[in-house]
């Protein structure tokens, strides 16, 4: 056949170009099969929530449920707050002051996504060796300001973004 | 005479269009198999018997089932009081997966042990351990469909274990659930894929089976077939050989099926799955509480799933870490020893599985990792140049008839290699 020199034909480019047009328009014709399997429109509609939380007395926490999980809102005492303010930066496995996990002004009120960061099972209230949370699957301990303290959990309970509309209304998400 | 040299004339029509007859023939009926397989051989067999069962009791149980997060869990109590034979329909389904399992982990043991993974059998080995994989995938994903708290939170567990990768853990697991947490989309994909994932493991199961008839079976000595003077046709031998051992296996899977279906199930999962209380002791089933030691055994979240997967794929790697030319343990006298360690220690990591990782627990769950691994790496592949085997019989029908007398009353030599 007419060589081009280098031994290419025609022929091979012809193949090398079919073969990637064909890669490229597989790989696009997959994205849609792969996309349907996140969050539809209505589940991501569900994004947030409002909940009142004026009867809510000092050492009493909830449960809500946002996005399918639950989210713990807990009215501490100023006990706990101090313990959780005491506590040595270094002390901790993922470092965060309790200052930066609530609102200021409403140091009281801690807000968190109540699953474990480890393989996502919700820990129990007021329980474990740090007065805070204690998640029975594998062993993790959280502080009163829900950091992580000790055990298998790599991360604190998330904060989710959140913010006051009154005294009484928190809005979730 | 096989049926298709006969002159029945639809045959002979057939077989002309569609080689049908032979096929069966040379696979089934005159398949020359190796004259030694004992009855640990027997469970390939049952296996493959167990995954159609666990089809056409999946099948029909299908026609009763709703996959909804809300009508699940009444659907499958309405299959086990008011479905014409409900009840044994779902427990032939829930105890056969173990039963299934129970005949895969003795089948697996068994290639070890005789060394089936070895040349020209790899890729026959990695069938193998898809199939497995593929098991496990579809065990977990039937196990979410009642909706109970142990399938709520089990799922949720297992695939927040992909949460664990960096960067893009979370976006996978939100992508695997269709959501923010484990939900109605959740187990919507789950059925459908419960459905599907049986038969890609009869596809599997077929290309395990072709090439085990290309390169024929291992025996438990572990030497190639010479010739026909070291075979005998599969049908009746082992047709019949293999019926006996159904049979057994059957008496024991009705024993359970019949006297304790949930003995082998958590009682938790009769509670209907509740998305803001974890049950106080999550325990997979039994099948996996190896691997869930191993994964808890190790005190990182990345590096415990990491072990744990580690686990399963290092098989893929070993028929190049056993480093010995002698495949039965038969004549290893190490490896022998150390295969009976690496059973012991499988079934004692199962045992640490079921149990809280405190105190002795996560103590000896790390021993028993560290022995999982050290068996692979290094101790196989330094056994297969330090040890000594004992001399191979030069062939399998020389062996078979010095372990059957050879002239001496039946019975009198005790063969000294045969398995202790």
């Amino acid at each position: 056949m007419a060589g081009h020199g280098d031994g290419a034909t025609r022929r091979d480019f012809l193949y090398i170009a079919l073969g990637g047009m064909g890669a490229v328009g597989g790989l696009a014709a997959a994205w849609p099969f792969v996309s349907q399997m996140n969050p539809s429109k209505d589940v991501l509609a569900l994004s947030s929530i409002e909940v009142d939380i004026s009867g809510i007395e000092v050492g009493q926490s909830i449960k809500a449920s946002w996005r399918g999980k639950p989210v713990f809102i807990r009215h501490r005492t100023p006990e706990e707050v101090a313990e959780a303010r005491a506590v040595p930066l270094d002390d901790l496995p993922d470092p965060q002051p309790d200052q930066e996990r609530v609102k200021a002004g409403r140091d009281e009120w801690l807000i968190m996504v109540g699953v474990c960061t480890h393989f996502g099972c919700i820990p129990l209230g007021q329980q474990g060796e740090y007065g805070g949370w204690f998640c029975p699957c594998h062993g993790s301990h959280y502080d009163t300001s829900g950091r992580i303290r000790k055990g298998p959990a790599p991360r604190n309970l998330d904060v989710p973004h959140y913010e006051f509309l009154d005294d009484n209304t928190v809005k979730i998400g | 005479m096989a049926l298709f040299q006969g002159n029945n004339p639809i045959v002979k029509w057939v077989e002309y269009r569609l080689p049908i007859f032979s096929f069966i023939d040379a696979h089934l009926i005159d398949y020359p198999a190796p004259k030694n397989l004992n009855y640990w051989y027997n469970f390939g067999s049952i296996a493959g018997i167990m995954l159609v069962l666990q089809i056409v009791t999946g099948v029909v149980l299908a026609m009763h089932y709703t996959p909804h997060a809300d009508l699940a869990f009444d659907s499958v109590e309405h299959i086990m009081r008011d479905v014409n034979y409900g009840w044994l329909l779902r427990y032939m389904h829930a105890n056969g997966a173990s039963f299934f399992f129970i005949a895969v982990y003795i089948h697996l043991f068994r290639g070890l042990y005789y060394g089936s993974y070895k040349s020209p059998r790899e890729l026959l080995w990695w069938m193998g351990i898809i199939i497995l994989l593929l098991m496990m995938a579809s065990a977990f994903m039937g196990y979410v469909l009642p909706w109970g708290q142990m399938s709520f939170w089990g799922a949720t567990v297992i695939t927040n274990l992909f949460s664990a990768l960096p960067w893009i853990g979370e976006p996978i697991v939100t992508w695997l659930w269709g959501g923010f947490a484990v939900d109605n989309p959740t187990l919507n994909r789950f059925y459908s894929l419960h459905y599907l994932l049986p038969f890609v493991i009869f596809g599997v199961v077929f290309l395990h089976l072709w090439a085990l008839h290309h390169r024929k079976s291992n025996n438990p000595l572990g030497i190639d077939i010479k010739g026909p003077q070291d075979t005998i046709p599969f049908h009746p031998y082992y047709t019949v050989k293999d019926v006996l051992g159904l049979a057994v296996f059957g008496i024991l899977f009705s024993l359970v099926l019949f006297f304790a279906p949930n003995a082998l199930g958590e009682v938790d999962n009769y509670i209907k799955a509740d998305p803001l209380v974890t049950p106080e002791h999550i325990v997979p089933e039994w099948y996996f509480l190896p691997f869930y030691a191993i994964l808890r055994a190790i005190p990182h979240k990345l590096l415990g799933v990491i072990a744990m997967f580690g686990s399963i794929l290092v098989l893929f790697i070993l028929p190049w870490l056993d480093t010995s030319r002698v495949r039965s343990a038969t004549f290893r006298p190490v490896y022998k020893l150390l295969f009976w360690v690496f059973v012991v220690d499988c079934i004692v990591l199962g045992y640490i599985g079921a149990n809280p990782p405190q105190g002795a627990f996560l103590i000896w769950g790390r021993i028993c990792t560290a022995i999982y691994f050290l068996f692979f790496i290094p101790v196989l592949p330094l056994v297969g140049w330090f040890e000594r085997p004992k001399p191979l019989p030069t062939s399998i029908a020389e062996a078979v008839l010095a372990k059957s007398g050879g002239g001496m009353p039946e019975g009198a030599a005790a063969a000294p290699e045969g398995r202790g």
